[in-house]
């Protein structure tokens, strides 16, 4: 069934018990992005310790509204790129907008995505990428603001 | 008079539902894998009959040439066409039917037919013209609205005050879903320096009708223009534009059984004589010099450019099928099923109703919560039912956010829904439930 494909009990866990859920301080740059078809929106905060792509995700710290896709999606980021660098959080980030948007038909990189493999179902649900995505895009936009020297992401202009 | 309208298979007093649903064929197909489709999402876009969909191709493969323009044979009747849908779309409302006489516009849907009057108001400030000098807007005037109001009968009022230096003022929502008109600050929203009071028939959302009667009293006693939003009333309900006394009116041919990209324009004649273009060009205007043009009488001063002609040829059509079904018996089909939705959905623990709970001054919009899933997420365990509902803010944030939430689920209905369908959003309401409790996967 897709409906259970999408529902995947990780993303379910991760909805009923976010990770790194809330603001915190201290932060470089905080964003706040909205879906404006359904209202759903996020505040997201990022603390970075150096610059480019080798610059690490000290924190991604974040208050979010939203349905159970973008709250766990935004909890999953939170696991994926905290503690690692900027280049890498981007991979996966490049790697999953490619899996959501694929519309079923992109065979998702495991070893890039991780727990964000979970999310491959959403890709036979076009109305739902957007929320898979809202967290991981405005991470993109917050690391851009709060680092000048900030990486473009794989394959984007 | 050309027409290309059939009757309904099913006409007279009596409803005879499944009659009527054979004459929409998208409702016999299935969706996610072979479920029958169960649509709840009327109040956003209807579905078509074949009398519709026939209109439109017998027009365009007999008629089809620019309205207006022309003296050939196919013209003509292209013409005859478009304004014989304008004189029955105009007697289905209660307006003057008299072609010489309109006081039908033709838009691109209800939006622009609001943007019409936002924007023909605005364009009375730096018009030379001295009778479209009464719709003058300026600093000091106030544009009234409410807090139910779809977006489209919102933000063009921010936008024209924006433009004039007016101020907008609202009237607020209770929590019962009602207008609040009586409370002392309520009391002077309409005063002296009002202009325009524009308000919906029928919110999108909570269903709520609020007194037109009192609101069009309140604003003529102070001399300011009425425009209404009947979107959501006129598909449904008998409505008398005269009757009710406003100065303008809006709605969509799409939730009609009628096309999409065909809007109305109501305007009482005596305004729309008197009121400056929105938008110019071609079909609009009366003598053109290099210096400078004058305008064609209304409604053509208000259709600039080549209009949809298919599109208006299929309202029609949808304005004779509803007619032969009789407006009661719709509204009538459609309380009951709107008073099984409201007893059902209140019957189920940790489901909200947001707005009235009764069919009381109220239409065939629910909107409802379920405690602990987002609306997101609940329509998508209903599509996988094959039930198709809204979900969002419906264009209406404001008034989610003044009942303090992010966004709520829709069902809304018309003459082709049965109770079995009412009974299936109930069944699929207890579903979701089941499927977030947290105790595993019920499919």
């Amino acid at each position: 069934m897709k409906l259970e494909s999408m529902y995947q009990e990780i993303i379910l866990d991760h909805y009923r018990n976010p990770h790194g859920h809330g603001l915190r301080d201290p932060f470089d740059a905080e964003v706040h992005h909205v879906n404006p078809t359904c209202g759903d929106e996020v505040t997201l905060r990022v603390h970075l310790d150096g610059s480019g792509r080798d610059a690490k995700v000290v924190d991604v710290s974040y208050d979010a509204l939203g349905c159970s896709i973008s709250q766990a999606a935004t909890s999953v980021l939170n696991d994926l790129v905290v503690g690692h660098t900027v280049g890498e959080s981007f991979d996966v980030l490049a790697e999953y907008q490619k899996m959501v948007q694929g519309r079923g038909k992109v065979e998702p990189d495991e070893d890039v995505l991780d727990d964000a493999v979970a999310f491959a179902g959403v890709a036979a649900y076009p109305a739902r990428v957007k929320c898979a995505l809202l967290g991981w895009l405005a991470f993109k936009d917050a690391v851009a603001q709060a680092d000048q020297n900030a990486p473009e992401l794989e394959g984007q202009a | 008079m050309t027409t290309f309208a059939s009757a309904p298979t099913t006409a007279g007093a009596t409803l005879d539902v499944e009659k009527i649903r054979a004459d929409f064929p998208i409702l016999s197909r299935t969706v996610r894998d072979g479920k029958p489709l169960v649509y709840l999402d009327s109040g956003a876009t209807s579905q078509r009959p074949r009398q519709v969909l026939d209109a439109e191709r017998t027009f365009l493969e007999t008629s089809n040439a620019a309205v207006h323009r022309g003296a050939h044979a196919l013209s003509e009747e292209a013409t005859d066409a478009y304004e014989s849908a304008r004189s029955r779309i105009a007697a289905f409302i209660g307006a003057e039917p008299d072609i010489e006489t309109s006081e039908i516009v033709f838009t691109k849907n209800a939006t622009e037919a609001l943007n019409l009057v936002a924007y023909s108001m605005s364009n009375a400030t730096s018009s030379d013209d001295p009778a479209a000098r009464r719709f003058r807007v300026g600093p000091g005037d106030e544009v009234v609205v409410t807090e139910m109001e779809h977006h489209a009968n919102l933000v063009p009022w921010q936008e024209l005050c924006r433009r004039t230096g007016a101020t907008l003022r609202w009237f607020s929502v209770q929590r019962d879903g009602r207008l609040d008109l009586d409370s002392p600050e309520a009391q002077s929203v309409i005063n002296e320096r009002t202009k325009i009071v524009a308000f919906t028939h029928q919110s999108n959302v909570l269903g709520t009708v609020p007194p037109v009667a009192a609101l069009v009293e309140r604003a003529r006693a102070v001399g300011a223009y009425t425009v209404l939003d009947a979107c959501q009333s006129v598909p449904h309900t008998p409505v008398d534009v005269h009757a009710l006394g406003v100065d303008f009116a809006a709605f969509s041919g799409h939730k009609m059984l009628g096309p999409s990209g065909i809007g109305v324009l109501y305007g009482r004649r005596e305004l729309l004589e008197a009121m400056p273009p929105f938008l110019t060009g071609g079909s609009m205007i009366e003598l053109v010099r290099m210096e400078g043009s004058t305008y064609a009488a209304p409604p053509a001063r208000f259709e600039a450019g080549v209009p949809m002609t298919s599109q208006a040829v299929g309202l029609g059509a949808a304005v004779d099928y509803l007619s032969a079904i009789g407006m009661e018996n719709v509204h009538a089909h459609e309380t009951a099923l709107t008073a099984a939705a409201l007893e059902g959905l209140q019957a189920i623990d940790g489901v909200t109703i947001i707005g009235p709970r009764t069919t009381e001054a109220r239409g065939g919009a629910v909107s409802f919560e379920i405690d602990g899933v987002h609306p997101h997420d609940a329509s998508q365990v209903l599509d996988d039912s094959g039930i198709a509902v809204r979900v969002g803010h419906h264009c209406a944030w404001p008034l989610h956010r003044a009942f303090g939430v992010q966004s709520s689920i829709r069902a809304s209905f018309h003459v082709y829904n049965t109770l079995d369908e009412v009974q299936a959003l109930l069944d699929g309401v207890r579903r979701v439930q089941d499927f977030f409790s947290g105790g595993g996967v019920a499919l």
